[in-house]
């Protein structure tokens, strides 16, 4: 399967935005290669803007904009561009509601040899919980440029979550985004699997490996995690009556979460939450730490069957 | 046309009023770091900025960011005295379903252009402003008005860096310099001396003035608008509770109301100087 990367979408799709519309600005913090709005520095300087190393004088800078009628898109890595100016995104863009797009790039565990210093696995946390923002996360590359589109006509304050490594595309250059936006890309009966990011390919391969063991896993692509596609998950929910999230995130307060808060309200079923359990992560190549985590397929599909005989007994 | 300096300081006093009753009436809020930057306000408002009450969204205003949003009643006060909204309003500050917030909030009233309250932020905001401004190529310009125990938050100095190296003229930043922050004096807590080297290393035209003194904050002003090269930073010396003797220079109103007995003899004060107002003078 193709492999891209969503950081080169969200560099290309923002440097066609910044053609098509004159009020899209850009500001990044010293990371503009890394991030890729440099395709959209080069092409318009005068509507870029690097802030260099200070992530809070970034994030005021944009809002700052956003009075003067631009459509800032603030980059930089996810741990910095959250951690790092949390008390800014909450004054001077969610309660200003401020028309500012965070899109970070190196979220997560895959970030890779940097270590735990750089793998952000607590931001959906720290997004989700601030009113007025939206926060999504791409499953591949082309949802990504559909997203990047969506957010620059969607007025107020948007979070978008990113990655540094390249990996399978699950959609094609036809990708549609609407807000909320939970997508069934593998239909089954026997559990229901609800990832997020680039751990949507990762079930949908655990998926095959769980079939050829007679379980008919139903995949579920939540690209909006707050707000929530509440009638989608509920439908595969009530269908599978036994679900797993999967994330590469803090399994406290991430997609788990949210999935697990709407279904003990609505319909209350069993629900595992896979991602990173309550710890930091740790030098090493993506791969290896995917798996490293228990977030590759094989272990992925064990932890469904697992959860799936451990009910039944 | 000579500046009406009876007027405005007629307009001044009458908000020092209301900052009394509003925070009296909340039983909460800061009273004296309100009282020491309404001069500059009044100033800034009735003087200087280019807006429009009746239409707050006017394409082509100048534009004020209130950085120490705790200051909201001397910012409330203004905005009600220029006609943004009914003056009989100010006495809902802080209450349940007011416009006004315990801190200016963008979304609840028209003519607050960002939220604040969380020290530090504005001046990065007000940066963006005058980035988008120019960008813009608008004549606009933006001010910025920041407390001296502000100047402590580590984004101050990210926003000055940036002001200073983009030559943002179109910015003119005033600190409130009333020396106290609520644990004591800022000179003692955490020292900024000297500020005026500091901000000219990092390519600032500094001006220092008496901040109580309307020819002067006008000066100021005037000379900012004429700086074509660098971003202005006026430090305006201001007494914290000017205006009430009890409260001058006394930290303990920062976040204190007055009572109701303080208030009476505050208000009784203010009165008695409006009445000598232009009177002196002649």
């Amino acid at each position: 399967m193709e492999k891209l990367g969503t950081r080169d979408f969200y560099g290309k799709t923002l440097l066609e935005l910044g053609k098509e519309n004159q009020k899209i600005v850009a500001l990044d913090a010293d990371l503009s290669a890394s991030t890729k709005t440099c395709l959209f520095a080069k092409s318009f300087p005068e509507r870029f803007f690097d802030c260099g190393v200070a992530e809070a004088d970034m994030i005021g800078t944009a809002a700052g904009l956003s009075v003067c009628g631009f459509i800032p898109f603030v980059s930089t890595f996810a741990v910095f561009g959250t951690g790092r100016c949390y008390d800014q995104i909450r004054q001077s863009v969610c309660i200003s509601k401020s028309n500012v797009k965070i899109v970070v790039t190196h979220s997560g565990i895959t970030v890779g040899e940097d270590g735990a210093t750089h793998q952000m696995i607590e931001d959906i946390a720290l997004m989700t919980s601030l009113p007025n923002m939206r926060v999504i996360v791409p499953a591949d590359a082309y949802q990504t440029s559909a997203v990047i589109r969506f957010i620059a006509k969607e007025e107020g304050p948007f979070y978008v979550r990113l990655s540094r490594e390249k990996f399978p595309v699950v959609y094609d250059e036809k990708a549609t985004f609407k807000l909320p936006l939970a997508e069934v890309l593998r239909e089954g009966k026997d559990v229901a699997i609800f990832a997020t990011g680039l751990m949507v390919h990762q079930a949908l391969s655990s998926a095959d490996i769980l079939s050829k063991s007679g379980i008919e896993a139903e995949v579920v692509n939540v690209a909006s995690i707050k707000p929530l596609d509440k009638e989608t998950i509920l439908k595969s929910a009530k269908k599978c009556k036994i679900a797993l999230t999967v994330e590469e995130h803090s399994v406290i307060n991430g997609l788990g979460s949210q999935i697990s808060s709407l279904l003990s309200e609505e319909f209350p079923i069993p629900v595992k939450i896979l991602g990173i359990e309550d710890r930091f992560g740790i030098s090493g190549k993506p791969d290896e730490l995917l798996k490293f985590f228990g977030l590759d397929p094989e272990t992925i599909a064990e932890k469904v069957k697992d959860f799936i005989e451990k009910r039944k007994g | 046309m000579a500046t009406d300096f009876i007027n405005l300081e007629k307009t001044a006093y009458q908000i020092r009023k209301e900052i009394l009753k509003m925070t009296n009436s909340a039983n909460s809020g800061h009273p004296g770091g309100s009282m020491s930057c309404i001069d500059i306000l009044t100033c800034l408002y009735c003087e200087v900025l280019k807006h429009d009450p009746k239409n707050p969204d006017w394409e082509e205003r100048d534009f004020f960011i209130l950085s120490k949003g705790h200051a909201s009643p001397a910012l409330y006060g203004i905005l009600a005295y220029q006609g943004y909204f009914p003056k009989e309003e100010l006495l809902t500050f802080r209450k349940l379903g007011s416009k006004l917030q315990g801190h200016p909030e963008k979304i609840m009233l028209k003519g607050v252009e960002i939220t604040t309250g969380s020290l530090g932020q504005g001046l990065s905001v007000a940066n963006g402003i005058a980035l988008g401004l120019k960008l813009k190529k608008s004549e606009g310009r933006v001010y910025c008005l920041m407390g001296d125990g502000e100047l402590q938050e580590g984004q101050v100095w990210e926003a000055l860096l940036s002001s200073g190296h983009r030559k943002l003229n179109n910015l003119c930043i005033i600190l409130d310099r009333n020396k106290l922050q609520i644990d004591g004096c800022v000179e003692e807590i955490k020292s900024e001396e000297p500020i005026e080297e500091k901000l000219r290393a990092f390519n600032y035209n500094v001006l220092r003035i008496d901040g109580h003194n309307y020819s002067q904050i006008l000066q100021a002003f005037s000379v900012f608008k004429q700086t074509k090269d660098k971003p202005t930073f006026i430090i305006a010396d201001t007494i914290k509770g000017k205006g009430v003797s009890f409260m001058e220079n006394n930290v303990d109103f920062h976040g204190k109301a007055p009572n109701n007995d303080e208030l009476e003899r505050g208000l009784k004060e203010l009165d008695e100087h409006i009445e000598k107002i232009g009177k002196e003078r002649n």
